[in-house]
């Protein structure tokens, strides 16, 4: 049997909450996936044995509880556990620790600067206004502000709404917000370098600005909008790993109903009369469908899956200047034991945090220089952390796996390809600044993956290696994201669908992308609606 | 403030007088008052309540906000800060105060000391640096949070005076209310106010971190045959209730920690119009003050004296037609008053002397909740207001 009511493309977590919530409602669902592992980004994979590596994305704070609970997800085995907090190491030997106690925080600020260690607390407030405005969104469809459509002026309402309970100062601050960098907007409230460093960096993740750049204070937000039952902001690790939670949606997906197949790489998504009729792999297999939904990016989706002959002039010229520039590496490492960092001592709560080790805003600021010059930033980014300290399910006991998120990595090296030597050096460079703050770490390494865009979009798929699907600007956000006209998760032909991150409301394991597209196939079909709407923060 | 890097091994700190308190405590009840640890109660609360209102009572303030603001425009700075006119609090002064953010709501409540002549203290729940930091632009002010170098002891009741007496503080007894006056103690300074939170006679003790325990020590022998007990947060709770004073993150959320925006309160809608004074030179929340004396403010704070005898904790407040109006923020059995007092949050115009308004109030006896709506009456002026509060020089008990 070939034949089903909807077909999606990629088994990525957004893929799976779209399938999972269409066989919710009945539907027969075909996920197609063309690695042979399912997961897209949101993977672990034993790559060196008896150590798991989540080697793509490897915190989770912004998966929608609503979702959560409403596929069941904790019976489909995932559990998702706090780690408690980060730290910055400063170039002088001391660090400053993000500790979740608000009085040990306040304190550990105040080393710095005790009035920024109350400014936090101002700081802390205003982002959560922001977080309650962009949270509010989330589990909706964005209104096409041009519609005269009941519904769409209903949303525009809740929109307006929402926007309206900031107050006429939380308005001008709300504009202020999407469009100002990181840099200045922490420059309004703290004074120490360190302080403004050790809150940079949320600004800039997976993002191809730098702290000075307009727009990045929004990212920012992108990192706190989450939370870990309740504890707003905060992240954790799913347990076994972030394949956990795509293990954990196929089997929600299943048990529904559903079906997945790996090393199924779809060709293309076949049209017929204006509408779709199914799918055809690369080895020729065919699988018909009324409903496809694509949850790659959009770059890939429109240009890869599609004849340029079958799609208006203007969508091919969208999706070629969609903004989705590669920003990120990863190394995912085994270690044969805990590595030291002496600025912390041995046992030290924050050793199961996340470290980061740029302490000024300058370094940032270089460090995305030289990705402007194509090469990767020599004073890296890292946010690294260790599974292990929280999860003991991923390495053999005493032994550690450590991921290591860099940046900035350029997609390309001033226009080549990267090769094994310069990959080589990308580790070494990322070695060296570790090492710094742990001389012990590199002997303890046993095996240590390296990922730069090129492995990430070859591998992932995703284009340049990108790991929002698109880049989280203003421009391209709510009812610009991914193009004007193509918010509202359909395509250009009736059938067709977007699910992935560079859909509204972006990239995170987050999951409301691939809800909200499954809601809107549900209404075109009439079918029972089965995706939550967001819960209420009031 | 501990600056080392291993200061998280000591999540909570202990006051300048845990040693004492710690003694007393034999309940070994605590609770953390931001980042220090105060007792809840010491042996009983009743009698520790009792103590207040009948002999005295010693609670340990020490972890209270304080800053010390100084320098050439600290009275302009101060008067910029505050609704009331500070120029009016001279030297060895204290003033009860409020401050505001640019839309007149409240970011917090606390007494502000005229140590010596431009020399202040701010005392308040809230930590303060930045908005005080904020507020400094263009002023020549030095501002310096002091929390934790200053000890605090009140000490509270009839018999308060007759006890300072006894440990020797000459000419304590002419201090009239909201006056300070400094001793000698124990190779330091003490600072003695006439200031509480407690609606009863009573005084502030502030010296140094090294004279913390002789403090303590010697209060508690001077105290002897005055019937002085220490008193934990319990006890104080139920009195500032009675004096009907109002708390920061209790009976109003602080305007700068407000997420929503809607929450907040302005001086009016705490009944705090006393201390708006539009007469003196411009102050932070001016503009949008007057605009709301225009138009009238949308709250009001209400004391309720509530039938029966269950406390109305956490109740719903409705009008006569069973419309929610507003909701209790504070609420207890007043042992002083024999009344279930509340104060409230109400929606105006309702709150005024002759509405009749019901509290929805939940309680449960051996497991079984019930409810019941229980009519409340608006009560002008505290619960409780004994004269000895005002009384210069007060009785000996």
């Amino acid at each position: 049997m070939t034949r089903y009511d909807a077909i999606v493309v990629g088994a990525g977590h957004n893929g799976l909450t779209s399938a999972a919530f269409l066989a919710r409602a009945g539907l027969r669902v075909l996920v197609l996936e063309r690695n042979p592992y399912i997961g897209g980004a949101t993977v672990s994979r034993e790559l060196h044995p008896g150590w798991i590596y989540s080697n793509c994305s490897y915190v989770c704070s912004l998966l929608r509880p609503e979702i959560y609970r409403s596929l069941d997800l904790g019976r489909h085995g995932l559990q998702i556990v706090p780690y408690g907090g980060g730290v910055t190491f400063t170039r002088d030997g001391d660090v400053l620790g993000g500790y979740v106690d608000k009085e040990v925080k306040r304190r550990e600020i105040a080393r710095y600067s005790a009035r920024d260690a109350d400014a936090y607390l101002r700081y802390g407030r205003d982002v959560m206004r922001q977080c309650r405005l962009v949270r509010s969104l989330l589990m909706r469809t964005p209104p096409d502000p041009t519609s005269w459509r009941p519904r769409d002026l209903a949303e525009l309402l809740h929109v307006a709404r929402e926007f309206g309970k900031l107050g006429e100062a939380g308005i001008y601050d709300t504009i202020r917000f999407y469009t100002m960098s990181i840099a200045d907007y922490l420059g309004e409230y703290f004074e120490s370098d360190v302080v403004k460093a050790n809150f940079a960096g949320s600004g800039i993740i997976g993002t191809a600005l730098g702290v000075q750049s307009p727009g990045t204070a929004y990212v920012l937000l992108h990192h706190y909008m989450g939370d870990v039952d309740g504890q707003a902001g905060a992240w954790g690790f799913a347990r076994g790993g972030m394949g956990a939670v795509s293990r954990a949606l196929a089997g929600a997906l299943r048990s529904h109903g559903g079906e997945v197949r790996v090393d199924a790489p779809v060709a293309r998504i076949r049209v017929r009369g204006g509408r779709v009729v199914g799918v055809a792999l690369e080895n020729g297999d065919e699988f018909e469908a009324p409903v496809v939904l694509s949850a790659l990016d959009p770059k890939r989706t429109f240009l890869g899956l599609f004849d340029a002959s079958d799609l208006d002039a203007r969508l091919v010229k969208c999706a070629r200047d969609f903004k989705i520039r590669g920003s990120s590496g990863k190394l995912n490492i085994a270690l044969d034991g805990l590595p030291s960092f002496p600025a912390l001592g041995p046992g030290h709560p924050l050793l199961a945090g996340d470290m980061h080790f740029l302490d000024s805003l300058e370094r940032f600021e270089l460090a995305y220089d030289d990705w402007k010059r194509g090469t990767w930033s020599k004073d890296p980014y890292l946010d690294l952390l260790m599974p292990t300290m929280t999860d003991p399910t991923m390495a053999p006991p005493g032994k550690h796996f450590m991921s290591v998120f860099v940046q900035y990595v350029p997609h390309r090296l001033q226009g080549r390809e990267w090769t094994d030597a310069d990959r080589d050096a990308f580790r070494r460079t990322v070695f060296a600044q570790i090492s710094r703050y742990s001389p012990d770490f590199e002997k303890l390494v046993v095996h240590a993956e390296v990922r730069t865009p090129q492995e990430l979009e070859a591998e992932v798929g995703l284009t340049e290696g990108n790991i929002f699907q698109g880049e989280l600007t203003f421009d391209q956000l709510l009812f610009n994201r991914p193009f004007p006209g193509f918010a509202q998760y359909r395509g250009p032909f009736r059938g067709m669908y977007l699910c992935g991150a560079g859909s509204h409301p972006g990239g995170g394991v987050m999951a409301a992308p691939g809800a909200n597209a499954a809601r809107e196939v549900l209404r075109d079909l009439r079918r029972r609606a089965t995706v939550p709407e967001g819960w209420s923060d009031d | 403030m501990s600056s080392s890097r291993g200061h998280y091994t000591q999540v909570v700190h202990t006051t300048p007088f845990h040693s004492r308190t710690a003694r007393a405590n034999v309940l070994n009840v605590w609770h953390r008052w931001r980042d220090h640890t105060v007792a809840d109660a010491y042996f009983d609360v009743s009698l520790e309540y009792t103590a207040l209102r009948n002999a005295c009572a010693v609670f340990d303030i020490s972890p209270m906000t304080k800053h010390r603001i100084s320098g050439p425009d600290a009275l302009e700075y101060l008067n910029r800060l505050v609704t009331r006119d500070v120029a009016r609090i001279r030297p060895g002064r204290v003033g009860y105060c409020v401050w505001c953010d640019d839309r007149g709501q409240v970011i917090d409540d606390g007494t502000l000391f005229h140590v010596e002549p431009g020399v202040y203290r701010l005392c308040s729940q809230e930590r303060q640096l930045d908005w005080l930091s904020r507020s400094a632009l263009g002023f020549d002010v030095a501002i310096r949070e002091e929390t934790e170098e200053v000890a605090a002891l009140a000490l509270q009741g009839p018999t308060s005076c007759a006890v300072l007496r006894a440990l020797g503080l000459s000419g304590v007894e002419s201090l009239v209310p909201f006056a300070m006056r400094s001793y000698a103690f124990a190779g330091g300074e003490l600072l003695v106010s006439r200031t509480g939170f407690t609606g009863d006679l009573g005084y502030e003790l502030w010296t140094g971190n090294a004279q913390a325990e002789a403090l303590w020590d010697a209060l508690f022998e001077a105290g002897r045959l005055h019937g002085i007990r220490p008193m934990g947060t319990h006890a104080l709770e139920m009195a500032r209730i009675e004096a009907g004073f109002i708390q920061a993150g209790v009976d109003f959320l602080p305007a700068d920690r407000a997420v929503r925006t809607d929450r907040t309160r302005s001086p009016f809608e705490l009944d705090l119009a006393w201390l708006v004074d539009f007469a003196k030179p411009n102050f932070t929340g001016r503009r949008a003050l007057l605009e709301e004396e225009r138009r009238g403010p949308r709250f009001r704070l209400v004391r309720l004296d509530v039938e029966g005898n269950k406390p109305a904790k956490d109740a719903y407040v409705y009008d006569d037609r069973r419309n929610v109006i507003g909701a209790v923020t504070s609420a207890l059995w007043s042992p002083m008053a024999k009344a279930s007092i509340a104060l409230a949050s109400v929606r105006m115009p309702w709150g005024r002397p002759t509405d009749e308004l019901w509290a929805e109030i939940y309680y449960q006896k051996e497991l079984k909740w019930s409810r019941l709506n229980a009519r409340c009456r608006v009560v002008t002026g505290p619960f409780y207001a004994p004269e000895r509060r005002r009384q210069t020089p007060p009785a000996d008990f």
